[in-house]
């Protein structure tokens, strides 16, 4: 597979205090990521790196190959699509805020009304398009959050713990319905999450980062069942619960 | 209660009857206060944006000094601009003291503070994590920009309705630097101030009906664009 994000080099500190140290890595083209490890590890550090959304510092970010300076920033960040734990929607309606990116682009009217309709479809928000974002549920601003990424059709999806402050039959429904578009889009995917549950069933690679530092990296199931020793504390926990 | 309402009959006459006198004071009285806001938002607005989002050395100085600005007697500012503006000042090449643009210079100066302080603040409280969604989003500088201005809106607004509504009350500063010179400078407050010394109280209350009037509309205005589209 072929990588679509490389970074090198990568030592991020907050004063003395290291945050993430990566020498290298890459990000496959089509894959979908899981990104565990405890709180404060550095996961979101290290998709803010990927994602365009922080300074590298003296390292790189490489997109397809080509290294990405400020220059370039905008227009590949334009290719990626964030969503987080909370959904930070703007303040006007469901259809708005889904819109949004398409209108940064300045994307015709037409498409954007059409993709719109499309997204609030897949997501199964129809009905909630003309509601304002603030008085949604939970369950109901994370489908808006999402779609709002997925409408920019996005190169590389970025997803920082999007599911976790749902309580778990929403969590189950928008997990399902998330799977099958990541897998009908075929988008690339970078999944960080604190439930083995979620990671087990969304993601085909997973890296365990701890301190900052990628301590295993490899296809889900062999990294959950067979921990090597750095890794082992943190998931032999997890595992220890569910047994 | 008599003398309410003789004022209010007063008022409407005056009014009806379009008594330039009135007409004129009135009309200047407008075209200072909304002056004077409209600087303010102009340089508060920008300012206080960079304020609230940058962080630079000397900010937490310069948020302290804006918010003691906000309480800056208007009397007093009205002295500095003065002692400025007076003969043997150091702007005193431009003769403008005891013009309307001395008042609008003072009005600027004691609602600068609340607009840019206020919008500070505002901007201050914006989640860090929301700018990152924005730019996220694709958002060019500016768009962030934009978007981060809707986004603040009823708090900026807030700020820009404070302002008005000082510059629009305000008297000490607009009398010393202004004069209240019939004709020239003369606004609402500084003739109800006037025609209450001269025990005019019928027209003092007709004076302070159109000033109410025109506060009232115009912090309309501003809320009502405030809270549009709030609904739903
Ligand atoms: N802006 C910041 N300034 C200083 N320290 C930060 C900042 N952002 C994060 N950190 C620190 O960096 C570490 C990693 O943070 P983060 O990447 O958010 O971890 P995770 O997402 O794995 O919980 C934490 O110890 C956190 O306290
Ligand atoms: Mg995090």
């Amino acid at each position: 597979m072929t990588s679509l994000i490389t970074i090198e080099n990568i030592e991020i500190k907050a004063g003395d205090k290291p945050i993430l140290s990566v020498p290298r890595f890459e990000l496959r083209q089509g894959e979908v990521l899981g990104v565990m490890g405890p709180n404060g590890a550095g996961k979101s550090t290290l998709l803010k790196t990927l994602a365009l959304l922080a300074p590298p510092g003296r390292g790189s970010v490489f997109f397809q190959g080509q290294e990405v300076g400020d220059v370039l920033a905008l227009e590949v960040r334009r290719k990626f699509a964030v969503a987080l734990q909370q959904s930070l929607l703007l303040d006007t309606s469901v259809y708005h805020n889904i819109a949004i990116g398409l209108k940064l682009r300045n994307r015709s009217r037409k498409e954007i009304k059409e993709k719109v309709a499309y997204w609030l479809e897949v997501f199964k928000i129809s009905h909630l398009s003309k509601k304002h974002a603030y008085h949604l549920s939970g369950g109901e601003a994370q489908r808006v959050n999402l779609a709002r990424a997925m409408i920019l059709e996005p190169e590389v999806l970025f997803l920082d713990e999007p599911f976790s402050a749902l309580d778990f039959p929403t969590k189950v429904q928008l997990l399902k319905d998330m799977k099958q578009v990541v897998e009908n889009t075929k988008t690339t995917t970078v999944f960080i999450s604190h439930d083995l549950v979620e990671i087990k069933y969304f993601t085909q690679r997973l890296i365990i980062l701890m301190d900052g530092e990628i301590k295993q990296s490899g296809p889900t199931a062999e990294v959950l069942s067979s921990p090597n020793e750095a890794a082992a504390g943190f998931i032999g926990e997890w595992s220890e619960l569910l047994s | 209660m008599e003398l309410l309402l003789q004022g209010l009959r007063k008022a409407i006459e005056m009014i009806l009857s379009g008594d330039p006198v009135i007409l004129e004071i009135t009309w200047r009285t407008l075209k200072v206060s909304l002056t004077a806001i409209m600087i303010s938002t102009l340089i508060g607005l920008p300012a206080g944006m960079m304020l609230g989002l940058i962080k630079f050395p000397g900010r937490k100085l310069i948020l302290t000094l804006i918010n003691i600005g906000m309480g800056l007697p208007p009397v007093v500012a009205g002295l500095w601009i003065t002692l400025l503006l007076w003969r043997s000042g150091p702007l005193s090449d431009f003769e403008l003291l005891y013009t309307p643009t001395a008042i609008i210079i003072a009005q600027t100066l004691v609602s600068l503070p609340i607009v840019t302080g206020l919008t500070a603040t505002a901007f201050q409280q914006i989640n860090e994590k929301l700018i990152m969604q924005i730019k996220a989003l694709g958002a060019t500088k500016i768009q962030l920009v934009l978007i981060l201005l809707k986004e603040s809106r009823l708090a900026i607004l807030a700020g820009i309705i404070a302002g008005f509504g000082r510059v629009i009350a305000e008297v000490g500063a607009a009398m010393m630097v202004g004069g209240n010179i019939s004709g020239e400078t003369r606004i609402l407050t500084t003739s109800i101030v006037m025609e209450v010394s001269k025990g005019n109280f019928d027209i003092a209350l007709a004076l302070s009906f159109i000033l109410m009037t025109i506060a009232f509309l115009i912090t309309f205005c501003l809320t009502y664009l405030q809270q549009r589209k709030r609904s739903q």
